[in-house]
């Protein structure tokens, strides 16, 4: 029995679309129906415009059947992450503060995605700012995994990952600043690629750090995410970080086989401190490397110990000052003004009855700032910016910042050496399996000890990749992570697609 | 290196964040733990290493110095919590 339509590959869907077996109407109502079926529940989609998509996916039908020429992604649709610009709906991030922020123009991403004829179904939900693991950082909705519901989708781009799990997208539109994408492709057992940084232009994508975010796809399938990256990568002139490098057409090769991989394995990622069922299901899918006649390495990175020390000083640096914008004037939440002076006016008459200068009292215009944000942000976004502020400050910037810069400089120079000797390094994405709700939310330290496997690879700037390799015990679903050489996609995608079709994980499907 | 609350209470100034006392207490701990957590960074050598800001060092990226429209005056203001026909409307800076 063949699966139901919306379980299927967006690859084979756009095949069908293609041979004119299906519309890009049908398919978007097959999947408007389960986001209605099972959204409640799972919590993907932060907002879902109904008709906008099935307008959108109507146009493109009568341009095909009109013979007009469409678009690479042609009827199918694609969720996008609350956190790139879009002219046509609001931008929240997950944060109170752009709560009803309507941006005036469209991030290069979605451009890219209009022009390509998809049909954006909706927006999914993220730890505000993007910044946490588990997406309970969201100020706008609760999402869960949908292999288990008292279990978190893993983060930030949880929503983005769940909705495909749930087979409520085909394609998804993430973000990876520190293991963002991997980590909840994990987690929901789905397919998520952080590209080279460079790759995917970053205009239009509310900035969190900007050394360390890129833009990536999420799918059931490699095949379909290298559909999905051919669409969206390459350089922008708006964006001068951007690299002026050719995109390879991944989809025409994903599915030819490499020769002769070398593939490294770093002992210690495998060890203490790694759960056991998540270190198993790696190991096996290294057999399963060798039975295809892959040659595994040992290799060392000896300073990835360091990844989260070095991280947590420059994503949070960085945050501080990107965040620095939000201050309730040009756009997004503000204070309630007469309250703020009524609390000035009550401070003041303090200070001056204790004998102190009332001067020393805020002015309005800096009181008003710091409600604002007090207000608007969450305790997580108020952590790092605190973190960031405090490493930046005078006397402590070269202790932390340029310390941590340098040792940065050393975790690229470990991939860059390891990365002579093999062509990939395999290893978990996540050292456990998805955990349960609430289970680290007051303690942060732990939740970002969580990253140590993703963050060194935003640090490096390479490409990495999750692909489902097994369950837990517990019927939760473990990721493998492939690492590659900057701009080498083309063939990461290639190896993760001979994993997948040496195994049947990607095939498996939520029990929603 | 312990962090005081009252360290704390300044840098809320200059990150322009207003923390109630209970915050403050819950912050200095946090904050405490983590800064301590990256402290280990200093058992590290890197006298001779250079810093690296970016994965990918371009430089010099430059543009046609040709003038293009910029964003309209109205879609500019358009998301501003307090404006004018011109402006945005901030708390007066100068005085009363």
């Amino acid at each position: 029995m063949s699966p139901a339509l919306i379980d299927q590959s967006a690859t084979s869907q756009l095949e069908r679309i293609q041979a004119g077996k299906l519309t890009s109407s049908e398919l978007t109502r097959a999947y408007l129906d389960r986001i209605g079926d099972k959204d409640d529940s799972v919590g993907a989609f932060l907002r879902v415009d109904a008709a906008a998509a099935m307008a959108t996916a109507a146009e493109i039908d009568q341009r095909r059947e009109a013979g007009e020429k469409v678009g690479r992604l042609a009827g199918l649709p694609v969720a996008t992450k609350d956190i790139l610009c879009s002219r046509t709906e609001k931008t929240t991030c997950g944060s109170r503060m752009l709560e009803n922020f309507s941006p005036p123009y469209d991030a290069t991403v979605i451009d890219r995605l209009r022009r390509a004829d998809a049909v954006l179904i909706g927006r999914t939900n993220m730890d505000e700012f993007a910044m946490g693991g588990s997406t309970e950082n969201s100020a706008l909705g609760t999402t869960r995994n949908p292999w288990n519901l008292d279990c978190v989708p893993g983060g930030s781009s949880g929503g983005a990952a769940a909705c495909v799990a749930a087979s409520m997208a085909p394609l998804s539109i993430g973000t990876d600043t520190g293991g963002s994408i991997r980590q909840p492709a994990s987690f929901c057992g789905v397919v998520g690629l952080k590209p080279t940084y460079g790759r995917v232009s970053r205009y239009g994508l509310v900035a969190f750090a900007s050394s360390l975010d890129q833009v990536g796809p999420l799918s059931s399938c490699v095949e379909d995410a290298a559909l999905l990256l051919e669409v969206i990568a390459g350089h922008d002139a708006r964006d001068s970080t951007s690299a002026p490098v050719n995109v390879p057409a991944y989809s025409a090769s994903v599915d030819k086989p490499l020769e002769n991989l070398r593939l490294g394995v770093v002992d210690e990622h495998l060890g203490e401190g790694v759960d056991g069922d998540v270190a198993s299901a790696v190991r096996e899918a290294i057999k399963v490397y060798e039975s295809l006649g892959a040659k595994i390495v040992d290799v060392s990175l000896p300073h990835s110990r360091y990844g989260i020390a070095t991280y947590y000083i420059i994503a949070p640096s960085e945050a501080s000052s990107n965040l620095a914008r939000y201050d309730g004037v040009q756009y997004g939440y503000r204070t309630d003004e007469k309250a703020m002076y009524a609390e000035l006016d009550e401070e003041r008459q303090r200070v001056e009855a204790a004998g102190g200068d009332p001067e020393e009292v805020d002015s309005p215009l800096v009181r008003m700032f710091r409600r604002t944000r007090s207000e608007a942000f969450g305790p997580e976004v108020k952590r790092r910016i605190m973190l960031g502020t405090y490493v930046l400050s005078a006397g402590y910037y070269d202790a932390y910042y340029l310390k941590a810069l340098k040792v940065r400089r050393l975790i690229r120079d470990d991939y860059d050496m390891a990365l002579e000797q093999v062509n990939f390094i395999l290893g978990p994405v996540s050292p456990t399996p998805a955990f349960r709700a609430g289970e680290r939310a007051d303690d942060p330290l732990a939740m970002y000890l969580g990253d140590l496997f993703t963050v060194t690879g935003n640090l490096a700037g390479i490409p990495g990749i999750s692909v489902p390799c097994g369950f837990t015990q517990s019927s939760l679903p473990v990721g493998l992570q492939l690492q590659g050489r900057p701009f080498d996609e083309e063939r990461l995608l290639r190896a993760a697609y001979m994993f997948q079709q040496a195994t049947d994980w990607h095939q498996r499907r939520a029990p929603l | 290196m312990a962090l005081s609350k009252d360290d704390v209470r300044k840098v809320s100034l200059l990150a322009r964040l207003q923390l109630s006392d209970e915050e403050l207490d819950v912050m200095t701990s946090q904050l405490g733990e983590i800064v301590q957590y990256v402290d280990q960074l200093a058992e590290l050598n890197t006298d001779d290493v250079e810093p690296m800001a970016h994965a990918v060092e371009l430089v010099d990226v430059l543009v046609d110095d040709h003038p293009r429209d910029s964003l309209p005056r109205e879609a500019a203001l358009a998301n501003a919590p307090k404006k004018d026909d011109e402006c945005y409307r901030v708390p007066a800076v100068l005085g009363e």
